[in-house]
């Protein structure tokens, strides 16, 4: 075990990968300097211009030619810089990474993997912060990951760099200085395997990325108070854990999600039908949601915080769904 | 439209451009199978002909061997077929059936063929266009001498992926070739109505992208203009750009009667179509019209049969609708 940031697992598991395997590589805006976030720094040094590519401010380029160079037998690491700046080349990653596959009958293989910074972080307003992982989920083709700590950003990134299928890979932010133990060696981290970051037995808290924080802390609150939350942390969205999911409410009989991005329309609302189809009777009170009101996320830091799933928040809710059985 | 000479070389290379001439002729007939089939309902979806731009699929595809990449637009069956794809696989996928390229889950828009590089047709105007210069990067990443080349219409270059891609095959100086078939119309829009300046070569030439204009109904122009191309490429001299015009002489679509264009500018353009200039510069070198008769018996005899055996084989199986769709998140595997 080694402690480092969640910035710093992330490009030990790009260093790593693009050790064992030649063709692997990296492509995107500023990643010579070390990308905008520091996330790349001391890559090209070891690997050369050619394999941590600058690219021209040309996102749709940029993923476009990572999908030409991923059906010609190399595996690009794409780095869209915001997730917000991904929308610009979402023809690229919708109608052709996540269905060359399917639409050339098996032909194809993308494996592609699109990192995008994402969530609210410093101020930085409409077209900076944004969560829109839950969007990705309902595009089938595309694997959607969302790691929490230093050792799954470690794990989870090795894990879609060997991926045949193109994975949308958020990082959050806000967690780039976030430290944690992280394993050594070269250990990956499974898709779909939800990780139990508290365990409980009143209530279930699911949760991804920076906000698994947020209901971690509110768990510790909630125990002070005498209520046990269960947080899972479900690391991938797709494909996503239901058995533990599920195992989980079965314990609890309660269940709460919780994430940064919008909650209407989010994954939460899956998380949330798939439970209310599959363990009805295991419920004991309905199932919570808690995401973002549906308004752009303003630049003032009030504003701002005013849109946050909060520890506070989350515990707030919980005790709600608790009193309601 | 003026009338375009064909430019006669003085060494004609008969062979070749017999071989053009049969390879022009199995577009020609696999295009008038496939409107047969739209006729009879058997093609579902859209598709578009290239009937009267087959010149440029034969003049580039003959300079590009089999490893070298390919990818194309929504009008791609003659690229398709020049590249080297099987007729009848091809066929099968227009009629949605098992045994097409895709298993008939692509159909028309979605042809591909990777055993023989060709990369797919895409439904979407210019996308296929970045896809090209990315699989120059990983040509030169891998340290390979091939070529990758992107063939799409004169509408595309109002496409951001046009300025996009361009601008990276050339910054990168990566092996790509980009032909762009300009046959006048951007679906049923004339492309000049919605073009400022002076055109796709102006644009490339900007970019740092050397690019030349060839009357695309002349094959041996384009066979020439790509030869010099691809030579250019192959030695390392980074991307270049073709223009090659033509004309369509159907609509957008088979479901297209094009009521846009007046009856007279067609019939002028129909008197310059390919096949029969390059049946004319054969003719005047002395070869019987008996051959290239031939030809076309030939090509519409293969079409004929390759239609019947699409007609006669069956739907895919239910279980293709799950197949490759992803290794995690499997639908397969109940994942959802």
């Amino acid at each position: 075990m080694a402690t480092m940031t969640y910035g710093e697992a992330g490009k030990q598991a790009l260093a790593e990968e693009m050790r064992r395997d030649p063709l692997v590589w990296a492509v995107g805006e500023d990643l010579g300097r070390g990308g905008v976030f520091g996330q790349y720094k001391g890559l090209v040094e070891e690997f050369g211009p050619l394999r941590i590519s600058d690219a021209p401010i040309s996102e749709a380029a940029i993923l476009g030619a990572a999908v030409g160079a991923a059906m010609t037998g190399t595996r690009p690491v794409v780095e869209m810089r915001f997730a917000d700046f991904a929308l610009c080349a979402v023809d690229e990653l919708i109608n052709q990474a996540a269905k060359a596959r399917f639409m050339f009958g098996g032909q194809a293989r993308v494996p592609l993997v699109v990192r995008e910074p994402m969530g609210m972080w410093r101020s930085s307003a409409a077209q900076h912060s944004q969560s829109l992982e839950g969007w990705y989920t309902h595009i089938p083709g595309l694997v959607v990951v969302c790691p929490s700590t230093p050792a799954d950003n470690k794990g989870l990134l090795k894990a879609a760099i060997r991926s045949d299928d193109p994975v949308v890979y958020f990082e959050h932010k806000n967690m780039w200085a976030l430290e944690g133990e992280v394993p050594d060696g070269d250990v990956t981290v499974p898709f779909g395997v939800a990780r139990t970051a508290r365990e409980g037995r009143d209530l279930t808290i699911v949760s991804w990325s920076a906000t698994v924080h947020a209901a971690t802390k509110a768990a510790e609150t909630l125990a002070g108070e005498g209520i046990e939350a269960e947080v899972i942390d479900l690391r991938t969205l797709w494909p996503w854990d239901r058995e533990a999911v599920f195992a989980s409410v079965a314990k609890t009989g309660r269940l709460m999600v919780a994430h940064e991005a919008v909650q209407v329309g989010g994954f939460g609302a899956e998380v949330a039908a798939t439970v209310a189809e599959h363990c009805f009777k295991d419920l004991k009170a309905p199932v919570k949601r808690l995401g973002s009101p549906r308004v752009p996320i303003a630049y003032a830091p009030p504003l701002e915080d005013m849109l946050r799933v909060t520890p506070e928040k989350i515990a707030e809710a919980a005790r709600a769904v608790v009193s309601e059985s | 439209m003026p009338v375009p000479a064909t430019q006669v070389p003085r060494n004609l290379d008969i062979d070749r451009l017999l071989s053009h001439h049969r390879l022009m002729w199995r577009i020609r007939a696999f295009e008038e199978a496939a409107l047969q089939a739209n006729t009879e309902k058997l093609v579902l979806g859209a598709i578009h002909p290239s009937i009267g731009q087959e010149a440029i699929a034969v003049g580039v595809c003959c300079n590009l061997n089999r490893d070298d990449i390919l990818s194309s637009t929504h009008r791609g069956h003659g690229h398709t077929l020049a590249k080297g794809a099987d007729a009848t696989a091809m066929m099968r996928e227009l009629l949605g059936r098992e045994g097409g390229t895709s298993h008939g889950k692509g159909g028309s828009m979605h042809i591909a063929d990777f055993e023989v590089g060709m990369l797919g047709a895409n439904g979407v105007v210019a996308a296929n266009i970045h896809i090209t210069a990315g699989a120059a990067h990983a040509i030169r990443l891998r340290g390979e001498n091939r070529v990758a080349c992107s063939i799409f219409g004169d509408g595309a270059i109002n496409r951001g992926p046009f300025l996009e891609g361009l601008n990276w095959a050339k910054v990168f100086e990566l092996p790509a070739l980009f032909v762009c078939e300009d046959n006048g119309f951007a679906s049923t829009t004339r492309t000049a109505a919605m073009t400022g300046g002076p055109g796709p070569a102006a644009r490339a030439e900007a970019l740092g992208v050397p690019a030349v204009e060839v009357d695309g109904n002349d094959v041996m122009a384009v066979d020439e203009a790509a030869r010099e191309a691809v030579a250019a490429i192959r030695a390392g001299g980074g991307p270049r750009f073709i223009v090659a015009k033509t004309y369509r002489l159907t609509g957008h679509t088979a479901a297209d009667a094009a009521p846009y264009r007046p009856k007279d500018e067609v019939d002028e353009a129909w008197r310059h179509e390919p096949i029969a200039r390059l049946a004319q510069v054969l003719a005047d070198a002395g070869v019987k019209g008996a051959v290239l008769a031939g030809h076309e018996r030939d090509a519409r005899e293969e079409m004929d049969a390759v239609y019947a055996d699409a007609k006669a084989a069956p739907w895919p199986p239910l279980s293709r609708g799950y197949e490759d769709v992803q290794d995690a998140g499997d639908p397969r595997q109940g994942a959802f």
